[in-house]
Parts: structure tokens; C-alpha cells; sequence
């Protein structure tokens, strides 16, 4: 058996990760890929924690609906950035000033 | 011992991945090492019994998600496929370290907190030991899944599709070619 920390860790990592991604990044789809690497970290977790609930199997049927709205997101998302690009032509969210106060 | 092998591989397969996703500064190779990431990580959902949940993330997210990823990437930036080295690379340039302080920091914290945890006697993990609750190799958790989505989650589910449907109206409708007159 696979110790519990050391999913914990792993997930840790990830999201680390996605963070960093998310902090540096000048382009809008690879903020969304740091954004779904962080998701994936949380699945990790929820799946991890899942083995100790064998009867509700909450961890394993929440990290579904994780990945659902993940998709969901990300459709939205992307048309956003099509329609950025369409109006602003970048997708670098520090060059688009238009709602800048 | 097997296990440990294979669990270790694909651990250091996800987080080298997941690490070239995160710092290169090439968009296309980034967007296909994101690919490796989610496999690797599919399989570690194997290895905490949850095979119907790394299924679910090959099908939608390798299937759908990166598809359209990269169908959006290719569709928009046509610049920034050329533009490669605009950001001046390295870990520790001026622009890259508080981001790389902050995500160091944040997982010191989250170790530090996972090493700091005795897991084995938390109450609700001995109490779910001690009531046999503890899933095994060898349990069918599709069934379970497909019976408790039914039954116990029956609101979150509705509620989820309900929200997809609204997601994807909304995203429909932003996509729409804006009238001419105003």
C-alpha cells in the first residue's frame, strides 16, 4: 500500500506548480492550463481521501464533478479568449487595457 | 514492491512533466507535455482505487479539454508561435522570482502540514478502519459510483448538469458573431 502522504505530497506539488504557472505566465491559455493542473492536484486529493469511504465513495464522486466543471470551464474560458483575441488581437491578459480604471 | 515501482515512475513522470509544462518557454511543446502530465496523473488515480475517476479524466479531459486547448492556441496566436524567447528564461530572473518564493513557500507550508499529520490514528480514518470501510484492490466501485450517483447525490448531479447546460448556452452565445448595427 501507497502511504496517504505521499498523494498528499504529490498533489502538493501540482499545485505548486499550477501556481507558479499561473503567477508567471504572459499567455491566457497557459494560465488555464496551471488553473486545470491545480484541479487536477485537488482530484488527487479527493481521490486519495476517497479510499477511506468505501460506502458513500464521496472522494471518488466529487472528483467527477470536479472534472465536469473543469470542462465546463474551460469552453467558457476559451471563448473568452477567442473573443479577446478577436477585439484586442493578444492573449496576453497584461496588454489588454480596455477596462482599465 | 511492484506497486511502489510503478507508483514512483509515474510520480516522477507527472511532476517532470507538469515542471516542462510550467517552464518552457515553447507554447506548442507546453501544450503536448500537458498531455503526459494528465496521463501520468490518471494513472496515480489508479493507484488510490479510483479507476472509473482515471477513465472519466482520459475520456473528458485528454479527449476533450486538450483538444480544445489546443484548437483555441492554434486558432489565436499566430504571433506568439513566433515570438518564442520573449521572456528572458531562467528560474531566478527578476520577473520569475517572488513567483517562484511564493510556490516554494506555499508548498513548505502544505509539506510541512502533510509531514506534521499522523494519518494512521485521525478519528475518522481509525473509525473507518475499524468498520471495514476501507476500500481494497479488489472492490467494484464502478457499481458503487453508478448506484450512489442515483441515490445520495442525486441534487449535485442535477445541479451540475443544469449548470453545464448553462455553460454551454452561455458559451454559445458569447461565441456569436455580434450584429452589425448597434
Amino acid at each position: 500500500m501507497i502511504p496517504l502522504q505521499h498523494f498528499l505530497l504529490i498533489g502538493a506539488i501540482l499545485f505548486s506548480l499550477g501556481l507558479f504557472a499561473i503567477i508567471t505566465r504572459k499567455n491566457a491559455i497557459q494560465i488555464l492550463m496551471g488553473i486545470e493542473l491545480m484541479l487536477n492536484a485537488s482530484i488527487l486529493n479527493m481521490v486519495a481521501f476517497g479510499k477511506y469511504d468505501k460506502i458513500d465513495n464521496t472522494g471518488q464522486i466529487f472528483g467527477l464533478f470536479i472534472i465536469i466543471l473543469a470542462a465546463a470551464a474551460v469552453a467558457v474560458a476559451l471563448v473568452i479568449i477567442m473573443n479577446l483575441y478577436k477585439r484586442a488581437q493578444t492573449i496576453d491578459p497584461n496588454q489588454t487595457k480596455s477596462l482599465r480604471g | 514492491m511492484i506497486e511502489q515501482i510503478i507508483f514512483y515512475i509515474l510520480t516522477a513522470i507527472a511532476i517532470g512533466s507538469a515542471a516542462y509544462v510550467v517552464l518552457s518557454q515553447h507554447l506548442v511543446r507546453s501544450v503536448f507535455m500537458f498531455f503526459v502530465t494528465l496521463f501520468a496523473v490518471a494513472g496515480l488515480y489508479v493507484f488510490a482505487l479510483a479507476d472509473f475517476v482515471a477513465l472519466t479524466q482520459i475520456v473528458i479531459y485528454v479527449g476533450g479539454v486538450l483538444v480544445l486547448l489546443l484548437f483555441a492556441f492554434l486558432l489565436s496566436s499566430k504571433d506568439a508561435l513566433d515570438a518564442v524567447a520573449e521572456i528572458p528564461s531562467g528560474l531566478l530572473s527578476a520577473n520569475r522570482l517572488p513567483a517562484v518564493l511564493i510556490a516554494t513557500v506555499f508548498f513548505g507550508l502544505l509539506a510541512y502540514i502533510f509531514c506534521n499529520i499522523d494519518f494512521q490514528n485521525l478519528n475518522w480514518i481509525t473509525s473507518a478502519q475499524a468498520s471495514g470501510n476501507v476500500k481494497s484492490v479488489s472492490d467494484d466501485t464502478i457499481k458503487n459510483i453508478g448506484v450512489n450517483l442515483m441515490s445520495r447525490y442525486l441534487l449535485p448531479l442535477e445541479m451540475i448538469s443544469i449548470l453545464l447546460m448553462m455553460a454551454l448556452i452561455g458559451a454559445a452565445q458569447i461565441a456569436r458573431k455580434e450584429p452589425k448595427t448597434l
